[in-house]
């Protein structure tokens, strides 16, 4: 675990330049008023009643967890004294304990005293039966939660975990008190409108007024445990529109400091930015954008055996197929004509942090028709009856290529389709709205797990930095089929004994170098047998006013993380 | 007419009833999940929880008279509390929706005030400025006026109001700075300079709003006059010897406010629809809004109560047409 005794070296550098900074701006609430707005409007405070991002981020202002992520992906005690870690004690030797210490003096918003009672109420408020809490992964695995003196926190896990740090940690798990939210546990969960709309938190702002999907106004905390802080007295987060519409009240007209996720399309970003009112952020996750392999067969005649198992994908079972399904492609170019800057082209399907990041299949960056081709000939499959289609025993390479409804896949899909007709594939296109295709209805057959089409598009990525669940998506059992309802994350459908082996073995791993090396090698697993093609690393796109200081980007927690240290350049 | 309204009422109940079946099965055999805009991190075990904490465990016919329930007994009785202090709905489950998990209707009293301000002023605003044009425009057919008036009604009804309201802001929001772009919806009048400031942050939705809404009032307006101005009753008005200004305004237009009124009465149910692109446009975030951000959402519940609301609105209105019709022409009588 040298990596995060490392961490906690990042961690203790970051304090030491953020308590430098503030000399200039050091009283609470002298900046003013500060506005944010979100194009997509939070409809609730109450992280754990909706897992959407735009929620997460407002609830960020308020409600703070023990530790969050910082934007190198390292964790950094909030309401924690330290992280935990085995060499300081903090996590066992079994690894099945954690226990975290809380700052001493810290208060809630109302005046008063966080505890180590609030921290337990929270484990219970999520895990409660019948509450449907959006984030209950984050507790797995959590057997207790114990309060031996009001500022020690002991979770128990019911097996070892060598990443203890779901629990409490980051944008998705932040601690709730427990009076106020006392009798709103299971059942009753929703229908505390006014909890879940002003949350008592221990964040830099509170909740003056929430109307749901459409505006908060929050003023600074009386109680923040650092007195200088927050620098804005007041904050408006104004939510809808658009992202045009969010870019330009930043960039153009200066009516707003803070836009989120501002992806329009790169021209027209740059003719705000020349207007001089505020720049763009961007920073990069684990967000990737990603074409799926169906290896079963998605024949219609096959009934309710359709896309299972049982039955190989006629053409795409034969690994020179997929390969030249990748090897067609331009990654540059669609990263430039779909996402500029906050867009990069990868051969990986897990592509951050650093440590996890394999350069084995960086050949992929390069596009290469002619070699598609060969590679298809060698293996067989020519156009023997001069349609443009090639074929091999009577089957053809006609492909049904589908994606969810939205501008810049569809482009996407259009180019794609361009590049592999020309390798000598057949290829119909088509597109699922996002509520249906993302929506997992079992009983619908458009949706992204049951794909019953031959390649498939969209984004995906995992919370926090531990890719250990993530890449667990591709182990046999998790295979959509009828026996999980149609449930599961492993859409191609690959099953190798080998890959399950190192999900297994990853499990059991504590130290992070070891770790780093299971999670590369089962990424370039997949990446040679060619069942997931990456195409993009798509980043976080945000704008803010020139006269906004204190911004860091952050992809591994909200991107209003630090908005305690946010205040106003003076001119 | 008093026995006409009742029996009229009374019809109204069963079509409602229906209307509301009807939304009801339509949302619920539209494809869409409420869990779908949620993040992929999300494992599929926890949002079957959640949908299961929706309530959408429950067969249709018991959600559907659970929703008739909350709909015509618990809110009324909310309201009933809310003005009379009493706690007749203490404890009842009331209609929630599924993207905040609050109750609908106190969301939809939150948004009526925006709603009603912007797409209600540009209506009244709208009606005002699109009768008089329609009468000048008809009686002086052909005049420049006339050109005029018809060149403008065919730029406010041809030009969307996405692209319209997108022009404005670039024009004097961007350029000149001087309407705010977005709107401010925690904006509250307390003084003078308060007050400006809602007058500008108006401005430009309500003028999109405005030019749509009078440029199809005032071609009926127009239009309507037009027929009428060439009967014979018309001529035997002024062969009278009236004057002109009689003719006109108190002949020939209580004659052709008719088709006009329908036009203008069955517009009313619209405001409280609110207007979904402009509102979108300029982030006024009414109704309009709030519809369309629950349909994008699948909240179901919000759609429902939103569309049923809208039904009633419609009933309504057509019947208060059909009573201006009787006052407007005694000849028209429906016992």
């Amino acid at each position: 675990m040298k990596l995060k005794t490392a961490l906690m070296g990042t961690v203790l550098g970051t304090v030491a330049t953020l308590s430098m900074a503030p000399a200039a701006f050091a009283e609470r609430g002298a900046d003013g008023h500060v506005n944010i707005i979100y194009y997509q409007a939070p409809s609730t405070m109450n992280p754990y009643l909706s897992g959407g991002t735009k929620e997460l981020e407002a609830a960020s202002l308020v409600l703070e967890p023990l530790a969050r992520y910082d934007e190198t992906g390292a964790i950094v005690p909030f309401l924690a004294e330290s992280v935990p870690t085995v060499e300081n004690g903090g996590v066992s030797e079994d690894l099945t304990t954690i226990t975290w210490k809380l700052k001493e003096g810290l208060k809630w918003s109302d005046g008063s005293d966080l505890t180590s009672e609030d921290v337990q109420f929270t484990w219970e408020y999520c895990t409660s039966e019948g509450g449907g809490c959006a984030q209950s992964e984050k507790y797995n695995d959590v057997v207790s939660v114990e309060t031996p003196d009001p500022l020690t926190v002991v979770v128990t896990f019911g097996v070892p975990k060598p990443f203890p740090y779901g629990p409490f940690v980051g944008a998705q798990a932040p601690i709730i008190q427990k009076a106020q939210f006392a009798d709103c546990t299971g059942e009753a969960m929703a229908s505390c409108t006014d909890q879940n709309f002003s949350p008592i938190g221990t964040g830099p702002f509170v909740v003056d007024e929430f109307k749901t999907n459409d505006v908060v106004s929050l003023s600074a905390n009386t109680n923040y445990r650092d007195p200088a802080k927050p620098a804005f007295a007041t904050a408006t987060l104004k939510g809808g529109g658009d992202a045009q519409s969010a870019a330009r009240s930043v960039l153009e007209t200066g009516e707003f400091d803070y836009a989120w996720n501002t992806q329009v399309a790169p021209d027209l970003l740059e003719a705000m930015v020349a207007k001089g009112q505020g720049q763009l952020v961007s920073a990069f996750g684990t967000l990737v954008e990603r074409i799926m392999v169906n290896m079963t067969d998605p024949n219609p005649a096959l009934g309710d055996e359709r896309a299972t198992a049982d039955h190989p994908h006629p053409f795409l079972s034969d690994i020179a197929v997929r390969k030249a399904l990748s090897m067609a492609i331009d990654r540059a170019l669609l990263t430039e004509i779909g996402y500029g800057d906050a867009g990069r082209p990868t051969c990986n399907v897990l592509p951050a942090p650093e440590i996890y990041k394999s350069s084995a299949n960086d050949a992929c960056l390069t596009q290469d028709i002619e070699g598609a081709k060969a590679v298809l000939d060698e293996a067989g499959w020519v156009d023997s009856d001069g349609d443009g289609v090639r074929e091999k025993d009577g089957v053809k390479l006609s492909l049904l290529f589908q994606s969810s409804t939205n501008a810049i896949r569809q482009d996407f899909q259009a180019i794609i389709k361009q590049w592999w007709e020309e390798v000598g594939f057949e290829v119909e296109l088509r597109n699922i709205d996002a509520s249906v295709f993302f929506g997992g209805d079992a009983g619908s057959p458009d949706t992204f797990q049951k794909f019953y089409a031959d390649v498939e598009m969209y984004a995906n990525n995992f919370d926090g930095t531990d890719p250990e669940a993530y890449m667990a998506n591709w182990e046999c059992n998790q295979a959509p089929r009828p026996a999980t309802q149609w449930q599961g994350n492993n859409m191609p459908r690959f099953c190798s004994e080998e890959y399950d082996a190192l999900v297994a073995e990853m499990a059991e791993t504590g130290d992070i170098n070891e770790r780093a090396e299971l999670a590369k090698s089962m990424n370039d697993m997949l990446m040679q047998e060619y069942v997931i093609i990456p195409l993009v690393d798509r980043g976080r796109l945000s704008a803010h006013a020139n006269s906004l200081g204190g911004v860091i980007l952050n992809t591994w927690d909200s991107e209003l993380w630090n908005a305690a240290d946010w205040y106003r350049i003076k001119e | 007419m008093l026995h006409f309204t009742i029996r009229r009422l009374i019809l109204a109940v069963p079509t409602l009833l229906f209307i509301s079946l009807v939304i009801f099965l339509l949302l619920d055999l539209a494809p869409g999940d409420p869990m779908a805009s949620i993040p992929l991190t999300v494992p599929p075990e926890v949002k079957e929880k959640m949908r299961e904490a929706l309530g959408l465990g429950e067969p249709v016919h018991i959600r559907f008279l659970n929703w008739l329930y909350q709909f015509f007994v618990v809110e009324p009785q909310v309201a009933f509390d809310h003005i009379f202090g009493t706690n007749f709905a203490e404890g009842k489950q009331r209609i929630i929706s599924f993207q905040s998990r609050s109750p609908v209707m106190s969301v939809v009293a939150e948004r009526m005030p925006q709603t009603l301000w912007v797409v209600g002023l540009s209506y009244i605003f709208a009606t005002l400025i699109a009768v008089p044009i329609g009468i000048i425009s008809a009686y002086r057919q052909y005049s420049w006026f006339d050109q005029l008036g018809t060149f403008v009604s065919m730029v406010g009804f041809s030009i969307p109001t996405f692209f319209s309201g997108v022009l404005l802001i670039v024009v004097f929001s961007v350029t000149l700075g001087w309407f705010p772009s977005i709107y401010d919806t925690t904006h509250e009048i307390t003084d003078w300079p308060s007050f400006w400031f809602q007058v500008r942050q108006m401005a430009m939705p309500v003028f999109v709003l405005t030019l749509y809404n009078a440029a199809q009032v005032s071609r009926f307006m127009r239009a309507s006059m037009l027929d009428n101005l060439n009967q014979d009753y018309v001529r035997t008005a002024r062969a009278k010897g009236l004057s002109e200004r009689v003719v006109v305004l108190m002949h020939v237009l209580r004659n052709s406010m008719i088709p006009v009124v329908t036009v203008i009465a069955l517009g009313v149910p619209n405001i409280f629809g609110g207007a979904i692109i402009t509102e979108q446009v300029f982030q006024v975030n009414g109704l309009g809004q709030m519809l369309i951000t629950a349909i994008y959402a699948s909240d179901a519940p919000m759609v429902q109560t939103l569309t049923f609301i809208f039904a009633v609105l419609i009933v309504l209105f057509n019947l208060i047409a059909d009573i201006i019709y009787g006052v407007l022409d005694p000849r028209i009588r429906y016992d």
